[in-house]
C-alpha cells in the first residue's frame, strides 16, 4: 500500500521549516497547503489547526484532539499499557524495534492509538483517536487491541463508540498480524450493534488502505472533515495500474460524499455538537423543547 | 498444455526434458534406457523435493501464484457436483474475478465462494487477474447471506493479488464492501471455512478470509502486502521484493508457526500446479473432517467461538 510513500510525497505536506518531521512544532511559522499563507503555528493552535483563511483542516495530534473535542476535566485516557510487540523480528533498512524507538519519541505515544472515554457536550462516549505522528497512524497489533477495548469499554460503560482515524493503514512491519487486526476490529464492532449502542466514525485526513476497509465504514454514521483523502488504494497506485489521470478531488471527503459514501462533511469547530447531536438522535435521549 | 517454470524450477525443467527425451528414445531403439529413465526419474523427483524444501520466501511466494498452479475453477469438479454459478450483487454488475454459487459437497448442499484469476490471456482480462471490485465483494456477502438463510455451510478459496485499485472501485466504495463482509462473515450463523489456494493479497484475500477455520495449501502464501509493494515502500525499490518477502514471512510455515492457520494441506510433492487431481484430494480430506467437525457444533457455540477466535489476534506487549 503505497498511499503512504504517496501520502508523505504529496504537496499536503505540512511544510515546516527545519523541522521535516514534527507536524506542529512550537513556535514556528508554516505555510498552510491549502492557500500558501505563513501561518503562526501557535495562533493555529487556537483555530484548532484549521486554517482560518481556506478553511484547510491540517493535522492535529490525538491528545490536542482529545482537549478540545472532550468537556473540560470530563476525561481520561485508558490502556497506556499496551507496548509494541515484534513478532516477526521486522527488518527492513531499519529494524522495527528501532522504528518503534524513534516514534515514539517523536510521537510521545506507545503506539499510534489514544483510548479516552469522556464527556461530549454531556453525553459520555468511548473515544478511538488515531496518532498520527506515530508511524503513519498504521494499525498493527496494538491499535486493533485498543480499537477492540475501546469498543468494549462502550459497551459496559453503555455510552456510543466514537473513532477518529488518522492512517495509512495496516502496519507492514508485523506482517499478517497486521492484517489480521481488520478481522479483529470487525468482528468486535458486532457487540455495539447487537447492544444497540452507537458507534460513529469520523474519518479524517488520511484514513487509508486497512484502517479504511474495516473499521472505518462500519459505524452507524460516517462522517468526514473536509478535503480529508479517504480511500482504499494510493492515488498513486491507481494512476500506476490504470494510467489514467485521476479525476478532480478524487478521494476527497468532498468527492466520497458526492458517491454516497459518507453521511456528512463536519468542520472541526463544529464537531463537538454535532456529534453530542448525532449521540443523542442514536440513543433517543431527548432535546430541551424548542419552545415556539 | 507446455509446462511453465519458474527461474528457480529450472533444474527441474531440464532434468524432465532430458527424461522425455530419453523416453522417446527408448521407444525406438528398446530396452536399456527404460532402466535410465526410471533413475532420472527417481533423481528428479528427489530435486523437486529439495528445491521446494529449499525455496526462499521470495521464491514460494512466485510459487504461490505459478502460472500453471490450479486456479478456483480448476479445483471445482474436482471436489464438488452440481455446482450452479450465482452472478451478479443485484445493484451494479457480476464481477467475474469472484466466483461463487452452490454445490455439492459428499452429499450436502454448500456455498462456494473463490477468486477466480483466469487461465489464458482472454479468461485474465475478464476475471481481472482475480483481482475483485466492490459488486465483487458484495457479490459475495450476497451469497454468504443466502447461505445463512438455508443453512449452507460457506467454503471460500483464497487466490488473489489483492482487491482492485482502480478509480471506478473506490468511487463505489472498495473499502466499505471489504469492511462489510469482515463484519458480517465474523457472525454468519452456519460454518465458514476458508482455504488459502493460491495467493493471498492482503484486503482483497481477508474480504473472503474470515470464518471459522482457516487453512492453507503448502505453496500458498498469505500477506498484508506483496513482496514487491513492501519492496517499494520500505525500500523504495521494487528489486528488493526477495528481502521484503524474508520480512513478511507470508508462507503457510509462517502463518502456522504464528498459530493464525488451522492447517497447512500438503501439495503433491511436485506442487498442486503439476498435479491438481493429488492436491484436490487432500484438500477435500481437510476440508470434510472440518466441515464435519464444526457441523456438530451448536451455532451460538460456533459463533461464540469464531468471534473468540478473532477477538484473540495478535501480538503486543
Ligand atoms: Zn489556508
Amino acid at each position: 500500500m503505497s498511499w503512504l510513500t504517496d501520502w508523505m510525497n504529496s504537496p499536503r505536506k505540512i511544510l515546516a521549516s527545519g523541522k521535516k518531521e514534527s507536524p506542529t512544532p512550537e513556535g514556528m511559522w508554516l505555510q498552510c497547503p491549502g492557500c500558501k499563507e505563513t501561518l503562526y503555528n501557535k495562533e493555529l493552535h487556537g483555530y484548532l489547526m484549521v486554517c482560518p483563511r481556506c478553511n484547510e483542516h491540517l493535522r492535529i495530534e490525538a491528545s490536542k484532539r482529545a482537549e478540545f473535542l472532550f468537556d473540560e476535566a470530563s476525561y481520561q485516557e485508558f490502556d497506556l499499557d499496551l507496548k509494541p510487540a515484534d513478532p516477526l523480528g521486522f527488518k527492513d533498512q531499519k529494524r522495527y524495534k528501532d522504528r518503534v524507538k524513534d516514534a515514539v519519541k517523536k510521537a510521545g505515544n506507545e503506539d499510534a492509538m489514544r483510548n479516552y472515554l469522556g464527556e461530549i457536550c454531556a453525553q459520555k462516549a468511548s473515544v478511538s483517536i488515531f496518532d498520527f505522528a506515530f508511524m503513519g497512524g498504521s494499525m498493527g497489533s496494538v491499535v486493533g487491541e485498543k480499537i477492540a477495548r475501546g469498543m468494549e469499554r462502550a459497551v459496559e460503560n453503555r455510552c456510543p463508540y466514537l473513532l477518529i482515524t488518522a492512517s495509512g493503514g495496516a502496519r507492514m512491519q508485523e506482517g499478517i498480524l497486521s492484517l489480521m487486526q481488520m478481522a479483529k476490529t470487525s468482528s468486535v464492532a458486532n457487540q455495539l450493534k447487537d447492544q444497540k449502542l452507537p458507534f460513529v466514525c469520523l474519518l479524517t485526513d488520511p484514513t487509508m488502505g486497512g484502517v479504511s476497509a474495516s473499521v472505518a465504514w462500519l459505524g452507524d454514521v460516517i462522517l468526514a472533515e473536509p478535503g480529508a483523502l479517504i480511500g482504499f488504494a494510493g492515488p498513486r497506485v491507481i494512476q500506476e495500474t490504470v494510467g489514467e489521470k485521476l479525476p478532480e478531488g478524487f478521494q476527497r471527503a468532498e468527492f466520497l460524499q458526492e458517491h454516497g459514501l459518507i453521511d456528512a462533511i463536519v468542520n472541526r469547530g463544529d464537531q463537538r455538537d454535532y456529534l453530542s447531536m448525532t449521540f443523542r438522535h442514536l440513543m433517543q435521549r431527548p432535546f430541551a423543547n424548542k419552545t415556539l | 498444455m507446455a509446462n511453465s517454470y519458474l527461474e528457480f524450477e529450472r533444474p527441474v525443467a531440464e532434468m524432465t526434458a532430458k527424461i522425455e527425451a530419453l523416453s522417446q528414445m527408448g521407444s525406438s531403439a528398446g530396452i536399456n534406457i527404460a532402466e535410465e529413465v526410471e533413475k532420472l526419474t527417481l533423481k528428479r523427483d528427489k530435486l523437486i523435493e529439495e528445491t521446494y524444501a529449499n525455496a526462499s520466501r521470495g521464491e514460494m511466494a512466485q510459487l504461490s501464484r505459478h502460472p500453471d498452479r490450479p486456479n478456483f475453477l480448476d479445483y471445482v469438479p474436482l471436489l464438488f457436483n452440481d455446482f450452479q454459478e450465482l452472478h451478479g450483487d443485484r445493484a451494479f454488475a457480476d464481477d467475474a474475478a469472484i466466483v461463487g454459487g452452490m454445490a455439492t459437497f459428499h452429499g450436502r448442499s454448500v456455498m462456494i465462494v473463490g477468486h477466480q484469476k483466469g487461465r489464458d490471456t482472454k479468461e485474465k482480462i475478464k476475471r481481472n487477474f482475480g483481482m475483485a471490485k466492490p459488486e465483487g465483494y458484495r457479490k459475495a456477502l450476497r451469497l454468504f447471506r443466502l447461505a445463512e438463510r438455508f443453512d449452507m455451510p460457506v467454503l471460500t478459496f483464497i487466490d488473489t493479488a489483492g482487491a482492485w485499485p482502480g478509480i471506478d472501485a473506490e468511487e463505489r466504495g472498495q473499502s466499505e464492501a471489504i469492511a462489510r463482509n469482515l463484519m458480517e462473515l465474523a457472525v454468519l450463523r452456519v460454518p465458514v471455512i476458508c482455504t488459502v489456494v493460491g495467493e493471498g493479497g492482503s484486503g482483497g484475500a481477508l474480504a473472503i478470509g474470515v470464518g471459522d477455520r482457516l487453512f492453507m495449501q503448502q505453496f500458498s502464501t498469505y500477506s498484508v502486502i506483496s513482496p514487491e509493494g513492501c519492496a517499494a515502500i520500505l525500500w523504495r525499490d521494487r528489486a528488493y521484493a526477495e528481502q521484503a518477502a524474508e520480512a513478511l514471512k507470508p508462507t503457510a510455515a509462517d502463518l502456522d508457526a504464528l498459530g493464525l492457520i488451522d492447517k497447512i494441506i500438503p501439495e503433491p510433492k511436485e506442487g498442486a500446479h503439476r498435479n491438481y487431481e493429488e492436491a484436490a484430494r487432500a484438500m477435500d480430506e481437510v476440508l470434510l473432517q472440518a466441515l464435519n467437525e464444526l457441523l456438530r457444533m451448536p451455532v451460538d457455540l460456533l459463533l461464540h467461538q469464531r468471534q473468540q477466535r478473532l477477538r484473540g489476534m495478535g501480538i503486543y506487549n
